[in-house]
C-alpha cells in the first residue's frame, strides 16, 4: 500500500463532491430566501448537518475508542479509527461554530450567545482539543494509544453531563431561544437541507477513510521507517562494493 | 481495597502535612486568586458579591489542579511510581486513597476559601445544607476526575501543560453545577440547588467508578 486512495475511494470522493456542487447549486441559486431570515437562511445547508457529523465522529471516536480497551476487540485499527475521527469531529464542531457565529451576528446581534447547544458544541470543541493534545505526545505508540483510548472514553463520558447542566443553565434565565425563529421550511429548502446532510456523510466518509490510512501509514514509518532505512543504506553500499555503477561515486567519497 | 485506600491516603497526607506544600503554597495561592478578581471586578458595585459563587469555584478548581498535580510530583521521585506497581497494592485502592486525599485537601482549601468570600466579597452565607451538600458532592467530583488525568498524565513529559488542557473542560459542568447550587442556597437565584447536587453527585459517581475501572492499566503506562 503506498498511497491513501484507490478505485472506490475515488468514487467515494466523487460522489462527496457531486453531492457539494448539488447543495452549493441548489442552496445558493435555487431556493428561495426565507420570509423572516432572507438570505441567512442559507446558512442551513451548512451549519446543521456540520454540527450533526461532528457530533457522530465524537461518538466514533467514543466508540473505537472503547472497542480499543476491550481486551478481546483490542486493535491497531480501532485507534486508528478513533484517532482519525476525532480530527474530523474537530474541524466539523470548529465549522459549525463558525457558521453559527456568522449566523447569530445578524440574527442575535451578536456573535456568540451562551445558548445551550452552543454551550455544548464549545465545549465538546474544547475537550476534542484535549484529546488531540495528547495524541501528538510522541513515545512507543502503544502507550500513546492505551492512553488516548482511557482519554477518549473519559473525555466523551461526560458528554451526557455536560448536556444536561447547559440545557439546565440555559433554560432556567432564558431570552435566547425565543430569538431561535424556527421558520415552516419551504419544500426545496427541506430537500436541499437532507441533501446537505447527505454531501456531509459522504465527505466524513472519504476523509475518514484518507486519514485512517494515513495514520496506517504514519505508523508503518514510526516503526519501520529505521529498519526501511537501514535495509536501503546497506543496498546501497553492496552496490557500490559491487563497483559496476557506484564505482566513480564510492571513490568520490572515500580519501 | 478500602485498606490500601487507607494506607494510600494517610501516606499522601503525612506527605503533605510534613512538606507543609499544600499549606504554604497551594492555600496561599487560592487566596491570592480571590484578591486578584477583587481587583479585576469593581468590588464597589456590589459585582463581586454578585459573582462571589463562580469565583469562589474557579479558585477552587485552580487550587485543585495544583493538587492534583502535586499528588503525583511525590510519586515522580525515587521511581515512586514503580514501587506503587510493584507494592501489590489493589489499584482501585491506590486510586481511591490518592483521590480521598485530594478531597480532603480540597475540602480544608474550601473551608479557607469561604472564610476568605466572606470577608472579602462581603457575602453572606445562608442556606447551610445546601452549600455542604454541594461542597460534598463537586469535591469529590473533582477529587476523582482529577486523579484520573493526573495518573493519565503522569509519566509524559508535557503533563504540566498537557493537564489544564484535559481536566478543566470536563471539570467544566462542575464548575456550572456548583456555582448555580450556591446561588441557589444563597438565595440569589431561583433555581432548584438539589436539582444541581444531584448532577454533581451523577459527575462524581461516574468518575469514581471509571477511576477505579482505569486506574489499573493507567498507572501501568504512567
Amino acid at each position: 500500500m503506498s498511497g491513501t486512495a484507490n478505485r472506490t475511494t475515488r468514487a467515494l470522493g466523487l460522489a462527496a463532491l457531486s453531492a457539494t456542487a448539488v447543495t452549493v447549486y441548489l442552496g445558493l441559486v435555487v431556493t428561495p430566501p426565507d420570509q423572516v431570515q432572507g438570505q441567512l437562511v442559507r446558512l442551513i445547508y451548512i451549519h446543521p448537518a456540520s454540527a450533526t457529523f461532528s457530533f457522530v465522529a465524537c461518538g466514533v471516536t467514543f466508540a473505537a475508542s472503547l472497542l480499543y480497551l476491550w481486551p478481546r476487540t483490542r486493535s491497531r485499527r480501532w485507534d486508528h479509527l478513533a484517532a482519525s475521527s476525532a480530527e474530523i469531529a474537530a474541524v466539523f464542531a470548529a465549522l459549525s461554530l463558525a457558521t453559527g457565529s456568522i449566523w447569530g451576528r445578524p440574527t442575535w446581534g451578536v456573535w456568540w450567545t451562551w445558548d445551550a447547544r452552543l454551550t455544548l458544541t464549545a465545549l465538546l470543541f474544547a475537550l476534542l482539543l484535549g484529546y488531540l493534545a495528547l495524541r501528538r505526545i510522541g513515545g512507543p505508540a502503544e502507550t500513546r494509544s492505551k492512553l488516548s483510548a482511557v482519554a477518549g472514553v473519559l473525555l466523551f463520558a461526560v458528554v451526557p453531563v455536560d448536556h444536561f447542566a447547559t440545557e439546565w443553565w440555559r433554560t432556567l434565565h432564558q431570552g435566547d431561544t425565543l430569538f431561535r425563529p424556527k421558520p415552516l421550511i419551504h419544500g426545496s429548502q427541506l430537500a436541499t437541507m437532507l441533501l446537505s446532510f447527505l454531501a456531509f456523510a459522504l465527505i466524513y466518509g472519504y476523509l475518514l477513510v484518507h486519514r485512517y490510512r494515513l495514520e496506517q501509514l504514519e505508523e508503518r514509518l514510526e516503526t519501520e521507517g529505521l529498519e526501511l532505512a537501514l535495509a536501503e543504506r546497506r543496498a546501497e553500499g553492496a552496490a557500490e562494493s559491487g563497483g559496476v555503477v557506484g564505482a566513480g561515486a564510492s571513490q568520490q567519497v572515500a580519501p | 481495597m478500602w485498606r490500601d485506600a487507607v494506607l494510600m491516603a494517610g501516606k499522601d497526607l503525612r506527605i503533605e502535612a510534613r512538606s507543609r506544600v499544600a499549606i504554604n503554597q497551594v492555600a496561599p495561592f487560592a487566596v491570592v486568586v480571590l484578591v486578584l478578581f477583587g481587583f479585576a471586578l469593581e468590588p464597589d458595585r456590589g459585582v463581586l458579591a454578585q459573582a462571589a459563587p463562580g469565583l469562589f469555584w474557579v479558585a477552587v478548581l485552580f487550587a485543585g489542579l495544583l493538587a492534583v498535580q502535586r499528588s503525583f510530583a511525590v510519586e515522580s521521585a525515587d521511581a515512586a511510581r514503580d514501587g506503587l506497581r510493584l507494592s501489590a497494592l489493589d489499584p482501585a485502592g491506590i486510586f481511591l486513597g490518592k483521590a480521598a486525599a485530594v478531597a480532603l485537601e480540597l475540602m480544608g482549601l474550601e473551608a479557607l476559601l469561604t472564610a476568605g468570600v466572606v470577608v472579602l466579597y462581603g457575602t453572606d452565607l445562608r442556606g447551610a445544607a445546601l452549600l455542604l451538600a454541594t461542597a460534598a458532592t463537586a469535591t469529590v467530583g473533582l477529587a476523582a476526575c482529577g486523579t484520573v488525568y493526573g495518573v493519565l498524565v503522569a509519566g509524559l513529559r508535557v503533563r504540566e501543560t498537557l493537564l489544564p488542557l484535559l481536566l478543566l473542560p470536563v471539570v467544566a459542568p462542575v464548575l456550572l453545577g456548583a456555582t448555580r447550587a450556591c446561588e441557589a442556597a444563597l438565595g440569589q437565584s431561583l433555581d432548584d440547588g438539589w436539582r444541581w447536587v444531584t448532577l454533581l453527585g451523577v459527575f462524581a459517581v461516574l468518575y469514581v467508578t471509571l477511576g477505579i475501572l482505569a486506574f489499573g492499566s493507567l498507572l501501568e503506562e504512567a
